[in-house]
C-alpha cells in the first residue's frame, strides 16, 4: 500500500454551511474571560446580545427532553430571521420552521417523534423556501461537534459510508493511511451560538444536568458563545460542593438566564413531565398555516416574556406537570 | 385462539428475534415494546441501549421520548450520544431496529425524502440515528408496513445502508465487516437476506397470509425460501404480558 499521498475517494456535494477556522476559534477561546463574571440576564438581553441574522445556532435537545424553549420563543418574538441551524430537532426546529427563523440547515432529523413528521418543516422544504439543506446522521452531527470541542479540524468515522446521506453532505471519504480502508472524514462544526437548557446553574455559568447529557457538554465546548437557561439559579457554594456535577464550566458560558419551566411544553428529568395536551393541540394546529400563525400570536407575540407565557399556560397546570415523587 | 391487533403481532414477532444476553439499540415505539416483551419472556438479560445515553433500563415504564427518564430508569448509566454511538461503533451492540418510508431488495432504507434532494415531493425527517444504527449494529431488524409503495425496486434516497449494491459492497464502502440487515418484520411476514446474493428472501408468513400475498405486495423480485413457515400468532401469555405489564397504560398498543 502506497501511503505517500492520501487520496480523497469521494466528496459530499455541498460546501460547508459554517466555514471552519480552527485558528480563529483558538484565538476566540484565548480571549474569553478567566475570572468569574456575572452573566445573569433576562432572555431578551441574552438573545439580542448574541443572536443576529446570519448567525449559526446549535440547540441542545432530546425528543421533548430539556428543550431551551423559552430562549427559542424569545428568538421568534424578536422576529430574527436568516439564521443557520444545526438540524437535529423536535419541538425547537418545528417552531423555528413555523416562524421562518432559519434558511440553511445541517440536518440529521427534524420531526416530532411519535406524533409524526414536522408539518412546518415540510412546508418550508417542499415550497423551496430553504436555501440549503445538508444531510448528516445523528452520530455525525454529534462527532462534528466533538471534533470542534477537541479543537481539531476533522474526525474520521465509520458512519454515512455508501449512502446518499453521505452524497448530500459536506463530508469526504479517504483511504485510511493506517488500514487502507475507506473512512469518512467529518469536518468540525463550530456553531456561533450554542443554546442549552439545564437543571441548575450559578450566575457565572457553571451548570449541572440531571439525566442524560446528550451532547450538551460537547456543544458548550464547540460553540463560540453559549447561552444557558436554567430551571434554577444556585449559589456557587452549591457548585463547589459538587464539582463532579458540573457538565459545563463557567468559562464556556456567555449568558445565564433564569427560566423555570423553560422546557415547556417539553419536560425536565426529575422535575416535570411534558405537557401532552399542549403538544397534541399544537401538533394538530400545525396542519394549517393559519392556525400556526394564531398559535404564534397567542403564545409568543402576544406575551412579553417567559413569565407571561407561564401565566398564560396557567400556574395550576404547571403545578400538575411537576413530578411529585421519584418512583 | 386469542384475538390480537396488528401492532401486537408485530411486537411479538420482533420480540422473538432477540436472543437473551445480547444488546439492542432501541428507539421509542414498537422496538421498545418488543424489547420489553422479550425481557419479560425469553430474554431477561437483554440490555436496552437508547441513543441519547440510557443503558440497561428495566423498561418497566415505557419511554415517550428517546431521551426521557424511562430510557435509563432502574438502569446502569445515563450518559450521552457520543458515548452510545461510540459503543455501537466498537461492536458492542448486537441488534438495531429501523423503519423507513422505502426499502429495496438489498435492505437499503429511505427515511429522508420522496422525489429528489433538489426538489423533494415529500420531505421526511431525515436519518437521525438510523444511518449509524444501520452502519454499526451487527444485526439490524427492520419493521415496516408491507406494500408496493414501500417495497420498491429503487429507493429515492439511501438514508441508511443495507447491503448497498450486493455482496461485498458494504465492506468495499468501508462499513464494519459482518454487519447489515438481518430480518424484515412486516404485517405480512418475515424476510431474511439470502447469504450468497444478500437479496431479501421470504422465510415466514403471518397467520392467514399466503406467499402470493407477500409477493404481490412487494415491488421487486422477492426470493422465497425452500421452506416458508407460518408464524405463530401472539400467545395468550405474550398478550397478557404486553397488555397487563409492558403497556398497561395503553400508550402504544
Amino acid at each position: 500500500m502506497d501511503m505517500k499521498e492520501i487520496r480523497v475517494l469521494e466528496e459530499g456535494v455541498y460546501p460547508l454551511i459554517q466555514p471552519l477556522d480552527i485558528e480563529e476559534f483558538r484565538r476566540h477561546n484565548r480571549s474569553k474571560p478567566k475570572e468569574l463574571v456575572d452573566k445573569l440576564m433576562d432572555e431578551k438581553t441574552a438573545v439580542s446580545n448574541f443572536i443576529r441574522p446570519g448567525v449559526y445556532v446549535g440547540i441542545d435537545l432530546y425528543g421533548t427532553v430539556r428543550c431551551p424553549m423559552s430562549i427559542l420563543r424569545e428568538i421568534v418574538r424578536q422576529r430574527i430571521t436568516g439564521l443557520k441551524v444545526l438540524g437535529r430537532g423536535v419541538l425547537d426546529l418545528d417552531l423555528l420552521s413555523a416562524a421562518g427563523v432559519f434558511d440553511e440547515a445541517d440536518i440529521t432529523y427534524i420531526g416530532l417523534e411519535v406524533y409524526g413528521t414536522s408539518k412546518n418543516f415540510r412546508r418550508l422544504v417542499e415550497s423551496g423556501r430553504l436555501k440549503r439543506l445538508v444531510e448528516w446522521s445523528n452520530a455525525a452531527i454529534a462527532w462534528r461537534i466533538k471534533a470542534a470541542a477537541m479543537g481539531i479540524p476533522f474526525i474520521p468515522v465509520r458512519s454515512m459510508l455508501g449512502t446518499d446521506t453521505f452524497k448530500y453532505s459536506s463530508a469526504k471519504v479517504i483511504q485510511c493511511p493506517f488500514t487502507g480502508k475507506p473512512v469518512c472524514l467529518l469536518p468540525a462544526l463550530i456553531p456561533d451560538v450554542g443554546i442549552i437548557h439545564v437543571h441548575r446553574a450559578d450566575r457565572y455559568g457553571n451548570a449541572q444536568i440531571d439525566g442524560i447529557s446528550g451532547f450538551a457538554g460537547e456543544l458548550a465546548r464547540a460553540s463560540k458563545y453559549v447561552i444557558i437557561s436554567a430551571e434554577e439559579i444556585i449559589d456557587t457554594k452549591e457548585i463547589k460542593r459538587r464539582p463532579d456535577m458540573t457538565i459545563i464550566p463557567y468559562y464556556l458560558v456567555d449568558a445565564v438566564v433564569h427560566a423555570p419551566f423553560g422546557s415547556h411544553p417539553g419536560e425536565m428529568a426529575g422535575m416535570y413531565e411534558r405537557d401532552e395536551e399542549h403538544i397534541k393541540s399544537y401538533y394538530k394546529d400545525t396542519e394549517d398555516e393559519g392556525k400556526v400563525a394564531a398559535y404564534l400570536d397567542k403564545w409568543i407575540y402576544g406575551v412579553k416574556n417567559h413569565e407571561e407565557y407561564l401565566d398564560l399556560v396557567g400556574r395550576k397546570r404547571l403545578e400538575d406537570l411537576k413530578i411529585k415523587e421519584s418512583s | 385462539m386469542p384475538s390480537y391487533n396488528p401492532t401486537e403481532l408485530l411486537i411479538s414477532l420482533a420480540a422473538r428475534q432477540m436472543e437473551d444476553g445480547t444488546t439492542a439499540f432501541i428507539g421509542t415505539g414498537i422496538p421498545m415494546l418488543a424489547a420489553a416483551l422479550a425481557k419479560k419472556c425469553h430474554a431477561p438479560n437483554l440490555v436496552p441501549i437508547f441513543e441519547f445515553g440510557g443503558t440497561g433500563a428495566s423498561l418497566n415504564e415505557l419511554a415517550l421520548a428517546v431521551g426521557d427518564m424511562r430510557t435509563y430508569r432502574d438502569g446502569f448509566q445515563a450518559s450521552g450520544i457520543c458515548d452510545i454511538m461510540e459503543t455501537a461503533c466498537r461492536g458492542f451492540v448486537e441488534y438495531g431496529f429501523l423503519g423507513g418510508a422505502q426499502i429495496d431488495m438489498y435492505g437499503n432504507l429511505n427515511s429522508t425524502l420522496i422525489g429528489t434532494h433538489h426538489s423533494p415531493k415529500v420531505r421526511l425527517p431525515g436519518s437521525g440515528g438510523a444511518n449509524d444504527v444501520g452502519s454499526f449494529c451487527w444485526r439490524t431488524i427492520i419493521i415496516m408496513q408491507h406494500d408496493v409503495k414501500r417495497f420498491v425496486k429503487k429507493v429515492d434516497f439511501i438514508t441508511t445502508p443495507g447491503y448497498l449494491t450486493g455482496p461485498g459492497a458494504r465492506e468495499a464502502a468501508g462499513l464494519p465487516e459482518g454487519t447489515g440487515p438481518y430480518r424484515v418484520v412486516t404485517n405480512l411476514g418475515i424476510m431474511d437476506f439470502e447469504p450468497e446474493t444478500k437479496r431479501m428472501r421470504l422465510i415466514a408468513v403471518n397467520p392467514g397470509v399466503t406467499k402470493d400475498d407477500v409477493i404481490k405486495n412487494t415491488g421487486f423480485e422477492l426470493l422465497v425460501a425452500d421452506e416458508v413457515v407460518e408464524n405463530e400468532p401472539p400467545t395468550e401469555e405474550e398478550l397478557r404480558i404486553l397488555r397487563e405489564e409492558v403497556d398497561r397504560h395503553r400508550l402504544y398498543i
